[in-house]
């Protein structure tokens, strides 16, 4: 919104400002955690930085004072590798029968939204009860994966949708007209067009996973994952270790999120390229 | 075959979803009805764990405080979001700018709630950052107090937390506005006011719905937050819930979140009523 000289109006300006404060708001505190995690053996919880050092950073793999640190962030790695490649693997082949009509195709759409907006605490405590019931000991890598995967799918199914209502349907109808199987189709033709949508499915089954905690409570059994483990030192721990610890796990986080963007805007550039090639 | 291709395409997802979600949901209810002693849970049908929840007038004020919850961090995501989209859509026009600072709202999300929440508490203590900061400007003597451990830490964690919620869905159905609609509107002589509120907010009602269904269920779900911000001072209906959880009194757990999930599904279809969401999730 210009006006007619080209100046930007001076809602422009105070708009601007409210984005640049709220963004502040949303990376503030979290750069002033792990700007304190990197403090001296002397530091505290706050600021001044007395020091700077890893101390805080070896006294998480070292000594057991945090619990089981390397285990529940190993656990959490892992189950949220697994979730992944469920969530696509699902997620598109959900994706694909909801381009055609089926009966309960809205139920089950329904469901999968319930999923996405029931409260995880509601999803935990209910498998819990059923594995209590049938007397199942809960495990991080099943009753821990299910309820996890509550969560991932829906985010899945709906990225899914998006993808599918883009996709021009004339590369499939070409394949299958030049004599491709439904299968070489969808492998040679379709997923690598789809790309860039199924590595967003992947981000969004990663990270949901490796940070849920309120679904992981009551489901993840007597082995811990990380989510878990840092709630519990929030109450006890009182170093900046649990800063360490938060700087960690972020930058686990930072590294896909990084690694799924990059992937995308490189798949998008060479796209660009080669269609101002041909 | 080709006509049982979707049935198969789908089962997986409809047999994670039922397990998972369809059947532990379902033994909510039923176990909510069931009797327990100190060791275990057993299959009953008695309405004493309602009975003793509805007489309870702990019950009634943990609503009142969970929905006071509610209601305020509503308003302030609202608020927000509805700002920070407007921005994005309507005032940053070149594209890949537009999506790198949606991508700068949203990538908090893919990071871990509990290390946000807590990244809260060197900032907001007695010794915090913020209080040293009003004290080195001389703007207050001591350190306020109200700032950690209260209810103002509580909301604060939840907007911080929640407002992306918000943005996703509201930018999404505001950036499908024809901008010459608005131009229409101004041209007729509509106000700015008129704009935002005649033009614009209708029809971003979607998404402010979607949104506005995101925020009030995490919430009304929440038992991280509330206990951590508020220092144990505060308690919501999940929150007590867990409390329950922890002394093994399953049953009455089961159906305090029976409770509330009749509560929380009337405001979302309460939500639903006055706006249809259906078309804008399924594309």
């Amino acid at each position: 919104m210009r006006t007619a000289s080209g100046r930007r109006p001076l809602s422009f300006w105070l708009l601007t400002a409210f984005f640049v404060l709220f963004v502040l708001f949303l990376y503030g505190p979290m750069t002033a955690i792990y700007i304190l995690s990197f403090q001296g053996p002397t530091g505290g919880l706050t600021f001044p930085m007395r020091g700077v050092s890893l101390h805080w950073f070896d006294a998480l793999f070292g000594q057991q004072r945090t619990g089981d640190f390397a285990g529940s962030l190993e656990r959490a790695i892992l189950l949220a590798l697994v979730s992944m490649a469920v969530t696509l693997v699902v997620s598109v082949a959900a994706g694909l029968a909801f381009r055609q009509r089926f009966k309960g195709a809205s139920a089950i759409f329904y469901i999968a939204i319930a999923s996405l907006v029931m409260p995880g605490l509601f999803v935990g405590l209910g498998i819990s009860l059923v594995f209590q019931v049938m007397g199942v000991t809960p495990r991080w890598w099943l009753s821990g994966l299910g309820a996890h995967l509550t969560w991932t799918l829906p985010f899945g199914l709906l990225i899914m949708f998006a993808v599918f209502n883009r996709f021009n349907r004339a590369y499939e109808e070409a394949a299958i007209d030049l004599g491709a199987t439904r299968w070489k189709t969808l492998t040679a033709v379709v997923l690598p067009i789809l790309a860039p949508g199924l590595i967003a499915v992947g981000l969004f089954g990663f990270t949901l996973s490796y940070d849920e905690l309120a679904r992981s409570k009551l489901t993840v059994g007597a082995k811990n994952t990380l989510p878990l483990e840092i709630e519990a030192m929030t109450t006890s721990v009182t170093t900046p270790s649990l800063f360490a610890l938060g700087t960690v796990t972020t930058a686990v986080s930072f590294l896909i999120i990084g690694l799924a963007l990059g992937a995308i805007v490189m798949i998008q550039k060479r796209r660009t390229r080669r269609a101002g090639e041909a | 075959m080709q006509r049982l291709a979707p049935y198969l395409q789908v089962a997986p997802l409809t047999l994670i979803l039922g397990v998972f979600l369809v059947v532990p949901v379902t033994m909510i209810v039923l176990v909510s009805f069931w009797s327990y002693d100190e060791f275990d849970i057993y299959p009953d049908l008695i309405l004493d764990n309602y009975q003793w929840i509805l007489t309870s007038p702990v019950t009634w004020s943990l609503y009142l405080k969970t929905l006071y919850y509610a209601l305020v961090t509503w308003a302030i995501t609202l608020l927000i979001g509805f700002t920070i989209s407007w921005y994005l859509v309507f005032h940053v026009k070149n594209l890949i700018w537009q999506i790198g600072l949606f991508l700068l709202c949203t990538v908090p999300f893919w990071t871990s709630n509990v290390i946000r929440m807590i990244s809260w508490i060197p900032f907001l203590g007695r010794e915090g950052i913020f209080n040293q900061a009003l004290m080195g400007a001389g703007l207050t003597g001591e350190p306020l107090e109200f700032l950690l451990f209260s209810d103002f830490a509580v909301i604060l964690a939840y907007v911080h937390l929640f407002t992306l919620f918000m943005i996703v869905p509201i930018f999404n159905s505001m950036a499908r506005i024809d901008p010459t609609l608005i131009e229409a509107a101004v041209d007729g002589g509509a106000r700015p006011w008129q704009v935002v509120f005649e033009v614009v907010l209708p029809l971003c009602k979607t998404g402010i719905a979607l949104g506005s269904i995101f925020v009030i269920a995490l919430v009304m779900g929440d038992f991280v937050v509330v206990r951590t911000m508020s220092g144990g001072q505060s308690a919501t209906v999940a929150s007590a819930m867990m409390n329950e959880i922890a002394l093994l009194q399953y049953p009455t757990a089961a159906a305090g979140a029976t409770i509330l999930l009749v509560v929380v599904t009337l405001m979302v279809a309460a939500i639903l009523r006055v706006v249809d969401v259906r078309r804008e999730l399924a594309g």
